[in-house]
């Protein structure tokens, strides 16, 4: 089934409401770049992902501060071996075990970037700024293939804004407008993803009625949403792993 | 004292009593994080948390766990009034643009010239994963680094020249190990305080590079 955009068709109002993740996620094509927030498990819009998982999409690229865990999420996207090429600051963790396997083989590319640049290169994707200077990784293997100038006396590392063709983000509240409040330290990179790619999915506990956010709480502005689908209940990864969940069949 | 010098406990308390009251303070995952539990009555400090949280508290209890409040070791935490959650770019910023008084790390190697090798043994086929400790190390004010003296098996980390892959160069203030805490300066290596009952001599003998007493 496409989109349901039934309200959206029959008058104009800006309604960005999904009913369902599988229909949020259908135009995605092979190849895409996808941002997908979280920091390990807080943020990490796994619902959003795992409708991703079933719905096929493959060869991406993903950017996302971790490689997922156990084999759910983005782990389990992984696994299906639909990822090609991974950005991220920290690949490892406790319970990563799906990428470490892939990238030990040879089967997937890694680009690491420390957090601050990721963080960084993807805000300026967002803010129309194609490159910036930072001291951050001057003087280390990381700087390795790219241009280096002082300022104020000190080398600098050229970094390039990145973008996405999709953001897959995980935030607490949203009215059909987009706008979107989060929760805690789940907000991490979902604002920034929001403002980098050109179409922001995001997957909220709550849809709420417009001005029910105070606008004086919006964390994201609706300019940057492309698209909102209600999951009242989300998983977290740490019960899926704990209940030895394999998201993609053995 | 133990035979070894200071316990890790009497050393989270060291670098404690020497963070300046009012600082905000960046604690590295691993070790740094037991300085927290040794803040000097009446000094208030404000932790930042690299993944969005400024006003970092201590654990939770086991029924009030809320897995998206959690510090950048990926454990649950809490906060203390006055906290503010923020995203990644503001976050980094914080830490990019000096805003940081004290970030205490872990290290692998540290040089006379203050360069600090703690994200990759370079090993062929290991992960590499390097999360924020770049940018921490560039942006804060002052960096500490909390370490063991030497390694497993008796070589010094405080060295003329890192061998490990460089996380930053020309950043770390100060070192804090079980035996001696030690600030770096120009001209390298500098003796702050050793253990009781230490010998120079035998400090010097586990040292890569000069220390200068002061």
């Amino acid at each position: 089934m496409k989109a349901n955009l039934t309200t959206q068709d029959s008058n104009p109002l800006i309604d960005k409401r999904i009913n369902f993740v599988g229909d949020a996620v259908a135009d995605i094509r092979d190849g895409a770049t996808i941002l997908i927030g979280g920091f390990g498990e807080a943020g990490s819009p796994i619902e959003l992902v795992h409708a991703l998982l079933d719905q096929g999409a493959r060869n991406l690229t993903v950017v996302s501060n971790n490689a997922g865990n156990g084999h759910v999420g983005l782990a389990a996207l992984i696994e299906a071996r639909r990822v090609a090429r991974m950005v991220c600051s920290f690949p490892r963790s406790s319970n990563s075990v799906v990428f470490d396997e892939q990238f030990k083989a040879g089967e997937i590319e890694l680009e690491l970037v420390p957090q601050g640049t990721l963080a960084e290169r993807i805000r300026a994707g967002g803010a129309g700024i194609p490159a910036f200077y930072t001291r951050t990784s001057a003087g280390t293997p990381l700087q390795e293939g790219k241009e280096v100038r002082d300022f104020a006396g000190r080398p600098h590392v050229l970094e390039t804004a990145i973008r996405g063709d999709v953001a897959l983000v995980k935030a607490e509240r949203a009215d059909r407008w987009g706008n979107l409040a989060y929760n805690k330290t789940a907000r991490n990179f979902g604002p920034i993803m929001c403002m980098a790619a050109d179409q922001a999915i995001v997957q909220v506990r709550r849809l709420v009625e417009l001005g029910d956010i105070d606008p004086e709480h919006v964390i994201t502005p609706s300019i940057f949403v492309g698209r909102v689908v209600e999951v009242p209940d989300p998983a977290d990864e740490t019960t899926l792993i704990n209940q030895g969940i394999k998201r993609v069949p053995q | 004292m133990s035979a070894e010098g200071w316990t890790p406990d009497e050393i989270a308390r060291r670098v404690a009593a020497d963070i300046p009251d009012g600082s905000f303070v960046n604690l590295g995952i691993g070790r740094p994080e037991a300085v927290a539990n040794f803040i000097p009555e009446g000094k208030e400090l404000v932790f930042h948390s690299e993944n969005g949280l400024l006003g970092m508290g201590p654990s939770p209890a086991a029924n009030a766990i809320d897995l998206e409040l959690i510090n950048a070791g990926k454990k649950p935490v809490t906060t203390v009034p006055g906290a503010a959650f923020f995203h990644q770019a503001d976050s980094f910023a914080m830490i990019r643009g000096g805003h940081i008084d004290v970030c205490v790390m872990g290290a692998l190697q540290v040089s006379s010239r203050g360069d600090l090798a703690n994200w990759s043994t370079g090993a062929p086929g290991a992960i590499p994963a390097v999360g924020g400790a770049m940018d921490l190390s560039v942006g804060a004010k002052a960096i500490f680094v909390l370490m063991t003296h030497t390694t497993k098996d008796g070589q010094p980390k405080l060295v003329e020249d890192i061998t490990f892959p460089a996380t930053s160069r020309g950043v770390v203030s100060r070192v804090y190990t079980e035996l001696a805490v030690i600030n770096i300066d120009t001209d390298g290596f500098v003796l702050r305080e050793s253990a009781p009952g230490l010998a120079f001599g035998d400090l010097q003998a586990r040292t890569g590079a000069p220390i200068r007493r002061p």
